[in-house]
């Protein structure tokens, strides 16, 4: 699994760092940081991040 | 019996519905019903980005999950009836969908204002058509606008109305202060300072009694008598949910749809309710039925409802809690953002400041028996930021009882 982040749509409202704590995380800047290709278990909280971003701003390819 | 699931109500709440539903393991037959012609998109940038010309209309389609890949769609259909007790429900094209199991998902529309003068230049705003004609109105050069009601959403348009250069902007609105009734106060009053500094005038504390012009609305008149001079009015004065076709099954829809804690209506094991039309109780707090309309709320009812529909319709048990989300929500206006977690709500009389100060970057605690109920921040990155630190320990209280 892939996961993709528009970073110009992003607007920071971290509801994917709650969703999926292992695959998204805001860094020591403030900006948001994500692993690219998480294991495949973590499938159902990915599709929970990518649900829960006001923005659309996440997409996920197999 | 049917075994095709129905979901009334084709936008963010019934279609995280039918793809939650196929996470719950339901591989029946979904059709989604829709009076609105598009796929499910997106509303909080209608009065922001979209409103702004800032993000076009095709960005705002929700990505769906791949399980729903088979479901029918029904688009640019109603439903005009259904009979809960013969499980069928009727469309405006004369077809009759048995079903199995129901999900109400038809959300609300605005209200509007009901007093005497002309309708052309009056707009709500709730739908990409909506959208594209206030549109339309804001950006013809000279606009004077005047927004009634100082909620959520006319404040929002009232700063996108500012963005894009409309010669006078003026809110109105009976409470004193703007979005008072979610925030309290203190919070209220600062968003009042932002807003009047930012170019937006407010006419606080009184109502509207008619509106000016032949054809199209020249002017809004006041309780006073006086007359704000309008060439675009938006009606921003709360919303109605969109039960009607749900009557004459003996359901409580006084304020939407009572559900139980389980989100299951009329005490039936075979219909659910989801997103703003739901009024649900929440075990988190008092167990009083409320609406929420945050854009949180399809997603969290979905879930869980979509969860307690597919056990029923397989003969499993769920065995779940009672519905408890942490509502949560964001306000983008102006140059700032509101962002909120938890139920603020019901915190109003004990509002502390926690972080910050009410002119800059703030962060306020609502509480209820001394007791943290919601935080709401009000400014840039950090405060919204600020807000999220304290999300955790709001979930981490115990049950509000009455
Ligand atoms: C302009 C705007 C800005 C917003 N901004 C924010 C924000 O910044 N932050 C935030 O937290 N929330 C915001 N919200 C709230 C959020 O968008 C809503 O909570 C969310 O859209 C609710 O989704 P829903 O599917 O429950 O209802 P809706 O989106 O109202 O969908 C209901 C659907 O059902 C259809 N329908 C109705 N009756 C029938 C029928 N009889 N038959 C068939 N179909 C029917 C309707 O046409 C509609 O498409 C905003 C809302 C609006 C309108």
């Amino acid at each position: 699994m892939k996961v993709v982040v528009d970073m110009n749509k992003c607007q920071d409202h971290g509801q994917c760092v709650f969703a999926a704590p292992d695959v998204f995380r805001f860094d020591d800047a403030g900006h948001l940081a994500h692993v690219p290709d998480p294991d495949d278990a973590l499938r159902d909280e990915v599709e929970e991040a990518a649900d829960v971003c006001p923005l659309q701003a996440i997409r996920i390819e197999d | 019996m049917s075994t095709n699931v129905v979901v009334v109500g084709a936008s963010m709440a019934g279609l995280r519905a039918a793809e939650q539903l196929r996470a719950a393991g339901w591989a029946g037959p979904i059709t989604l019903v829709g009076e609105e012609p598009h796929m499910p998109y997106n509303r909080p940038p209608l009065s922001k980005e979209v409103l702004a010309g800032k993000a076009p209309f095709a960005s705002l389609a929700f990505r769906p999950r791949a399980g729903v890949a088979d479901v029918e769609w029904r688009l640019g259909t109603r439903a005009v009836r259904a009979d809960l007790d013969r499980r069928v429900v009727e469309l405006d094209d004369g077809t009759v969908l048995p079903y199995g199991g129901l999900v109400v998902a038809t959300g609300m529309r605005p209200r509007r204002l009901r007093c005497p003068g002309p309708l052309t230049g009056r707009h709500t705003l709730r739908t990409l058509a909506d959208a594209q004609g206030l549109r339309e109105s804001l950006t013809r050069p000279g606009a004077r606008v005047v927004v009634v009601g100082a909620g959520f959403i006319g404040c929002e348009v009232a700063a996108t109305a500012v963005a894009l250069g409309a010669a006078e902007v003026t809110v109105v609105d009976p409470l004193p202060l703007p979005m008072v009734g979610p925030l309290g106060e203190l919070l209220a009053r600062a968003l009042l300072r932002r807003h009047e500094q930012r170019g937006v005038r407010f006419a606080l504390g009184t109502g509207v009694t008619g509106f000016e012009g032949a054809e199209h609305v020249t002017g809004v008149r006041l309780d006073d008598g006086t007359v704000a001079a309008a060439d675009v009015v938006v009606e921003a004065v709360g919303s109605v949910a969109n039960t009607e076709w749900l009557d004459g099954n003996g359901l409580d829809l006084t304020d939407g749809v009572l559900t139980d804690g389980q989100l299951r209506v009329g005490g039936r094991h075979d219909v659910i309710a989801v997103g703003d039309v739901a009024r649900f109780p929440n075990a988190r707090y008092d167990g009083v039925p409320r609406r929420v309309e945050h854009w949180s709320i399809p997603t969290d009812t979905a879930k869980h409802a979509a969860r307690v529909l597919a056990a029923h319709l397989t003969g499993t048990d769920a065995g779940l809690a009672p519905f408890a989300p942490l509502p949560t929500f964001w306000s983008d206006q102006h140059d700032f953002r509101l962002q909120s977690f938890g139920a603020p709500v019901l915190g109003k009389e004990d509002v502390r400041v926690l972080e910050g100060d009410p002119d800059g970057d703030v962060l306020a605690g609502y509480h209820r028996g001394g007791r943290l109920v919601g935080v709401v921040a009000l400014g840039g990155r950090a405060a919204a930021a600020a807000a999220a630190r304290h999300r955790a320990e709001l979930l981490k209280q115990p049950a509000l009882t009455a």
